[in-house]
């Protein structure tokens, strides 16, 4: 909860994955956005996909 | 210790390598490189499928050694089994295009005053007609003799002398005067060469070899190639064996293969069929002319230099072909996708000083697609031609799927 | 499957080139409009894409050959021309772009770790890639400590409850999935309308039921501090209120925060019971805006509970300004409502009995359906299989209909398509419209749909019978289309256009139900 709290007060500052358009709307707004060329993960092999992620999520913080 | 953990500490260890050159001797002496063995360059390679400049190489510097009178005699001991092959990296070494190393050639020795490692390479042959190449005829046989009567005793006494060059300091410097240590090191070559000169001239050496010496170090460009080879060698072999690291130390080609090998898995090579080179060509060459890519110079790039500095030498974004400033920046920064972090040591003045990227991620090469690119030179297919253009090569996926594969199954 | 003629079929394929689905939908309007071309496609190689392809009758050997990370564009027209000009159009579509990104000196990151590097103190991430791929993205954000929208749907069940109580554990949002609308420190993020700030804090299961709360509230007014989307399944027993409930907690510690909404559908009884205890124990005034049937409405201390959209901006304006309030059915005064009624029911002819409802926006489509239908009778609706009915509730951006096509809030074609059917329909007496505004809708939402109204009612006038258009615009003066424009343009086309979803949902049941519903709305002896 306290987090949450945090990014009231905080400026929004947004990474876009997926839908282009929501990031050029961002940006119009003066809002600091990236946008992530994304593309399916392993080339959306679902196998190796599976693998990345298994070894992704050893990381937590 | 956790993935991330693991490629922390492989990470910092890389980028805090402290590679000096200390020496130069024969390979015998340097490396305890005995008997009829013949190293080349890449992952392990069986003689059936080696590329024709790398078969004429082995056949010529078995020749160069004395063990055999001509190619046939040669031919026939290969064949036989009476000669050793196996790859430099194996014992420590890395040799650019064929790679080629016997007992008596002359070797640079590096140390990495930070773990006490040493790497070696030898010494580079200049343009044209060359073993690196497969050139095979009398006059390679000549040169590397000469190397190894003259040019590696004068080289050793003079680095000796000097107490050891701080290379990482010398290519930090290199990279900000234009150079990424692969395709160009025209800066880094002329930096060593200072350094040499002063202990050169003071040397108790016959002044005409002196001058034979230096006169051959100047007229060769890309002189400083093979210590920047060992400097990433004696850099990358201490992280071999960090458990649960996935970081790559190892790239290199064969000309058949594109092998790779990675931190938490061991020595185990990962390989897979190697790439075109794609760029441009010198007059009166064309695609058709030439070899896959070869060579154990993709260290420069395992370090966090070569193509991945792309963006601090745009006059080699030419040379290769893939472009101008825009696209040495882009090619920099598509590297950064897929390694652990940016060279504190390396940095690029027209980036704002950003470190170059270093450190590729095996995970993240699979996730984005994304594959190293390594600036390389073009050899002709035809043995002993030499080099026929400059270009970019990409190093080949399915290496790192299969080291994927390996390192999800692998026991922690 | 349609037949072919190959020489005027052609195929574009583009090796690893991904892109997002809106650019490519955007990209196959485009070449569907040129001329001579009968169908167009823009879509990624993937299994189900070809399967599309192959129902229209465009899977040619080379699309059907192309991989999963391939975009495949396929055009057939009536001259090997006019399918040249289309496939170069899409060519420069994409060098277009490319250089537009490149151009602008823009970062291309791939991935949200390299994102990061650009833009280290990035606090929230967007997401809207597809379903299967959305949950382990989600994951990679919370596990690297920042807010997530999740706006993408298809996700599963189970990976939104774990999703969710990593967030939790970490104190993070995670707003979703399927959550288009959400509005953060003033920031409008997804398809959200430009409200001022202010002091009403906002937690909906629902992006246009969101929308149409905030746009009643900017016009009275107030302002929103916060306005947070939960995902339409967050109040359900399995997801037991997981965000809804940090939301709550988030808003109530928010000192810009005087009054709290909470928007969705009736939830199961025992997250009901933890959402109203929580607000209870906030201690501030509270909104609940169920849509469901059978929603009882009443005041309980600072707790009320509505069963309208509408209804939730009135008990908000009533708590904030210590005024007491009823739900009244309309602004305007009942005998005007009367009278233009009974104008329009003049010309109805006897068989148009029936209320056709067209949506965009799925919540303002299900408010629709709970009110017509107590007035009218059962309505069929797609909004629950299995309905039926003389009258019809349709939410065009249901999954069945957005399959390889745009939200209708995008991509109104086929709105527009089903708006002229109804001028054919002999049933039918009155069609009625949601138009939604706001950021990511389109430029000209009312405008995409005037000729089609205009076309059916043309139609309908050539059949001898009158069809009458009601609608309300969900906006506000601030949103790039602007409000009063966009209801100047449908009111020139004959629409009667009232100020919100409930109102104009009740005018349609007048205006098909006649005396007996307007006598339960406004009460006997009106004229």
């Amino acid at each position: 909860m306290l987090g949450i709290s945090d990014l009231f007060r905080q400026e929004i500052r947004v990474i876009n994955l997926g839908v282009e358009a929501f990031a050029l709307t961002l940006e119009r707004l003066g809002v600091p956005v990236i946008h992530v060329a994304w593309s399916p993960p392993a080339g959306g092999d679902p196998r190796k996909a599976a693998l990345l992620a298994a070894l992704t999520e050893d990381e937590e913080e | 210790m956790s993935i991330k953990t693991a490629n922390q500490a492989a990470l910092e260890r890389l980028v805090q390598a402290r590679p000096m050159l200390v020496d130069c001797l024969p390979a015998e002496k340097a490396m305890g490189l005995t008997g009829r063995t013949v190293l080349h360059a890449g992952p392990p390679l069986s003689w059936e499928h080696g590329c024709p400049a790398m078969q004429a190489a082995v056949l010529c510097a078995m020749r160069y050694e004395g063990w055999a009178a001509d190619d046939a005699t040669a031919l026939d001991f290969v064949l036989q089994g009476k000669v050793r092959l196996g790859p430099c990296h194996h014992m420590g070494a890395v040799g650019p295009m064929t790679g080629i190393i016997t007992p008596s050639m002359p070797v640079f020795v590096v140390e990495n005053r930070a773990r006490g490692n040493r790497a070696y390479v030898t010494i580079n042959e200049g343009l044209g007609k060359v073993l690196r190449f497969g050139a095979n005829d009398d006059s390679v046989v000549e040169r590397l003799r000469w190397l190894a009567r003259e040019v590696g005793p004068v080289l050793g006494a003079v680095i000796r002398a000097g107490g050891g060059i701080d290379l990482r300091a010398l290519m930090a410097q290199a990279l900000r005067m234009g150079d990424e240590m692969h395709q160009r090191n025209v800066a880094a070559s002329c930096l060593l060469a200072r350094t040499l000169m002063g202990h050169l001239a003071r040397a108790s050496i016959d002044s005409q070899a002196v001058a034979r010496v230096a006169d051959f170090i100047a007229s060769n460009d890309q002189f400083f190639l093979n210590i920047a080879m060992a400097a990433g060698k004696a850099s990358t072999d201490p992280c071999l064996g960090i458990q649960n690291s996935t970081m790559v130390v190892t790239m290199a080609r064969n000309g058949t293969d594109f092998g790779i090998r990675v931190a938490g898995l061991g020595d185990r090579w990962f390989t897979a069929p190697v790439e075109m080179p794609k760029g441009l060509y010198f007059p009166g060459f064309g695609p058709e002319d030439a070899n896959p890519d070869m060579g154990d110079s993709a260290i420069v790039e395992t370090m966090g230099l070569g193509a991945f500095a792309m963006a601090a030498s745009p006059a080699v974004a030419r040379f290769v072909g893939a472009g101008g400033m825009q696209e040495a920046i882009r090619a920099t920064e598509e590297m950064a996708e897929i390694c652990l972090g940016e060279h504190p040591h390396f940095r690029i003045p027209s980036l704002d000083e950003r470190g170059t990227p270093v450190g590729i991620d095996i995970r993240k090469v699979v996730e984005t697609g994304i594959t190293p690119l390594i600036n390389t030179g073009i050899a002709g297919k035809k043995p002993g031609v030499g080099q026929i253009g400059a270009g970019v090569a990409r190093a080949s996926l399915a290496c790192f799927e299969q080291a994927l594969e390996a390192f999800s199954a692998r026991s922690r | 499957m349609l037949q072919v003629n190959a020489e005027t079929v052609r195929t574009l394929v583009k090796k690893s080139a991904y892109h997002d689905s809106v650019t490519l939908l955007v990209l196959a309007r485009q070449l569907r409009s040129g001329d001579g071309i009968t169908l167009a496609a823009a879509l990624m190689a993937t299994p189900a894409n070809k399967e599309l392809l192959a129902q229209s009758g465009l899977l040619t050997p080379e699309a059907a050959a192309a991989g999963v990370n391939d975009l495949v564009i396929v055009i057939q027209a009536d001259s090997a021309t006019a399918a040249e000009v289309a496939l170069s159009q899409a060519e420069a579509f994409f060098t277009a772009k490319q250089e537009r990104l490149q151009g602008a000196g823009r970062p291309m990151p791939r991935t949200l770790e390299s994102a990061r590097r650009h833009l280290p103190d990035a606090n929230l991430v967007v997401i809207s890639v597809p379903g299967t791929f959305a949950a382990s993205e989600a994951r990679k954000a919370l596990s690297l400590g920042l807010h997530v929208m999740l706006f993408s749907d298809n996700v599963a069940l189970e990976d939104e409850v774990a999703l969710k109580q990593l967030a939790v554990k970490k104190g993070l949002l995670l707003m979703g999935p399927d959550c288009g609308t959400a509005i953060m420190n003033g920031v409008p993020l997804g398809y959200a309308n430009a409200v001022p700030r202010g002091r009403v804090g906002l937690v909906a299961a629902s992006g246009t039921g969101l929308q149409q709360v905030t746009c009643l509230l900017a016009a009275r007014g107030e302002g929103v501090s916060q306005a947070i989307g939960v995902g339409g399944r967050d109040m359900t027993e399995r997801v037991g209120g997981l965000m809804t409930l940090q939301a709550l907690d988030a808003l109530g510690a928010d000192p810009a925060t005087e009054l709290i909404i909470v928007i969705g559908k009736p939830p199961a009884p025992v997250v009901r019971e933890h959402v109203e205890a929580r607000l209870r124990a906030i201690g501030k005034p509270c909104v609940m805006a169920l849509l469901g049937r059978d929603v009882a409405v009443r005041q309980e201390g600072l707790l009320a509970t509505v069963a309208t959209l509408e209804d939730a901006c009135e008990a908000t304006i009533a708590a904030l300004r210590g005024a007491a309030w009823t739900s009244r059915p309309f602004n305007a005064p009942p005998g005007e409502i009367h009278r233009r009624v009974q104008a329009v029911r003049q010309t109805l002819a006897p068989e148009q009995r029936a209320v056709r409802a067209l949506y965009a926006g799925g919540t303002l489509a299900h408010e629709a359906a709970l009110i017509l239908e107590p007035l009218l009778g059962p309505v069929a609706t797609n909004l629950m299989p299995g309905s039926t009915g003389r009258h019809s509730v349709l939410d065009l951006g249901a999954d069945e209909f957005t399959v390889g096509r745009a939200h209708p809030m995008l991509d109104p074609t086929l709105r527009v398509e089903a708006i002229r059917q109804a001028g054919l329909e002999p049933d039918v007496a009155v069609l009625l419209l949601d138009v939604v505004l706001g950021h990511g809708a389109g430029p000209d939402p009312a405008g995409d749909l005037v000729p089609a109204i205009e076309a059916a009612q043309a139609e309908a006038r050539a059949r001898g019978r009158d069809l009458t258009v009601v609608a309300s615009v969900i906006g506000t003066a601030g949103d790039p289309q602007g409000l009063e424009p966009q209801v100047a343009r449908l009111e020139a086309a004959g629409a009667w256009v009232l100020p919100s979803n409930a109102q104009a949902a009740r005018a349609a049941a007048c205006i098909a139900g006649g005396e007996p519903v307007m006598r339960s709305l406004l009460g006997p002896g009106e004229a």
